[in-house]
């Protein structure tokens, strides 16, 4: 019972921890998607002719640079991506904290298996 | 322009409210809408969709940490199946003709609503009495949560966990394959096979669905499925309804919830089937 209790009040750890880091990524996210979104609302223009839209990531961050509407719109939404993904590392962190050395184990792959799709996703 | 934005930002806030108040992360109720209600390709309807399934899943994590409802290890532990099914959903989704996605989606929808209505009839939630389970003790999968309406903390244990695993491997290619959150499988490995209470089971299904939603979404996000005039309004609704949604969730009960969704769902399903069927009405 009194393992039970100690492994309830560190998954609230935890639990804290991860909460705070979505927290920040999706304010930080949602804070870019709209000024991305009020840039183009009020230009009425996206930053590229006709319907391009940017996706490389060398593009996306050159026309945020340049502060052009859609590439920080999906500036944005690369980082709103990336706030699973970072609670993912996080957790790893946690676990091994509390020499929870399964768990530690258990998110790696998680991680990993993350990892082969960013790799799928820009060389497929 | 600010039009399109405008009534994007309105589907996201009312998709935001209800997929995290049924746990399906939004992207079921968005695709249809722009599909049949906008007429949008379905393939960047999908795009849309997972980046908002994302939006739904942290900020309604963010109440539920709060309130202790979800289970961290489960969530997890159940991920490694999910993702490696939306890495193979969404390598399917490139080879697929639209009419397939627009059938796969209403029989989703309809299963779903049938499943709703399966649990509806069960009766009100009573936690079900569950053996001691080796694998879930030894992956410490048990938990307990805080119910608000019913004013204590319950403890409970999960079972049959490699029959849960496997349905979340589908759970997770029906998420990349078309850009869903699919809380309705998630919720259903959780509380159907492994015998989780619906609220924690609910609110882990929203944490999961992020981490699932951002391996297809890195495909999509790469491969131009993503419009941001589209995504992006529709996603900061939806982080609006999200927290909206988490809050109601909490006070309604379970069964209210459902009972109001339930003809909708059906209603949606058939529609998709029809569209990729071909009949027009």
């Amino acid at each position: 019972m009194a393992q039970n209790k100690s492994t309830a009040n560190e998954m609230a750890q935890v639990e804290t921890i991860i909460g705070r880091i979505l927290q920040v990524g999706v304010i930080f996210s949602a804070i870019v998607m709209l000024i991305g979104l009020v840039m183009f609302l009020i230009t009425g223009f996206s930053g590229y002719n006709g319907s391009y839209v940017p996706r490389r990531m060398g593009q996306i961050l050159v026309g945020t640079w340049q502060l052009r509407p859609y590439a920080i719109m999906m500036l944005g939404v690369y980082c709103l991506i990336l706030t699973p993904v970072l609670r993912v590392v996080v957790s790893i962190y946690a676990f091994y904290k509390e020499h929870d050395h399964l768990y530690v184990a258990i998110t790696t792959l998680v991680l990993f298996i993350l990892l082969v799709a960013l790799f799928i996703g820009i060389n497929g | 322009m600010i039009q399109t934005a405008l009534i994007m930002l309105a589907v996201g806030v009312f998709a935001g409210i209800a997929g995290s108040i049924l746990g399906i992360g939004g992207g079921m109720i968005i695709t249809p809408i722009l599909t049949l209600g906008m007429g949008l390709n379905i393939k960047y309807a999908i795009g849309a969709s997972i980046i908002a399934v994302i939006a739904t899943s942290s900020g309604s994590t963010i109440a539920y940490l709060r309130d202790n409802v979800l289970n961290l290890r489960v969530a997890m532990f159940l991920e490694i199946a999910t993702t490696t099914g939306a890495i193979v959903g969404a390598l399917l989704t490139g080879v697929l003709d639209p009419k397939y996605l627009y059938l796969l989606f209403g029989c989703l929808l309809v299963f779903s609503g049938w499943n709703m209505y399966r649990k509806l009839r069960r009766g009100s939630e009573v936690l079900q009495r569950v053996e001691p389970d080796k694998i879930a003790s030894k992956l410490k999968l048990n938990g307990t949560y805080f119910d608000k309406a019913e004013n204590k903390n319950i403890d409970y244990q999960v079972e049959n966990v490699p029959a849960g695993f496997s349905v979340m491997f589908g759970a997770g290619v029906a998420s990349g394959l078309l850009g869903i959150g699919s809380g309705a499988f998630k919720v259903m490995a959780m509380d159907t096979f492994m015998k989780m209470p619906l609220k924690p089971s609910s609110s882990t299904s929203n944490l999961m669905m992020g981490v699932t939603a951002a391996a297809s979404a890195t495909v999509y996000f790469f491969n131009g499925a993503i419009l941001p005039g589209i995504a992006v309004p529709m996603a900061l609704g939806i982080l609006v309804g999200a927290v909206i949604g988490s809050r109601i969730m909490q006070i309604l009960p379970a069964r209210w919830i459902r009972i109001v969704f339930i003809p909708i769902i059906l209603y949606i399903g058939l529609q998709m089937l029809f569209k990729g069927l071909g009949v027009h009405f």
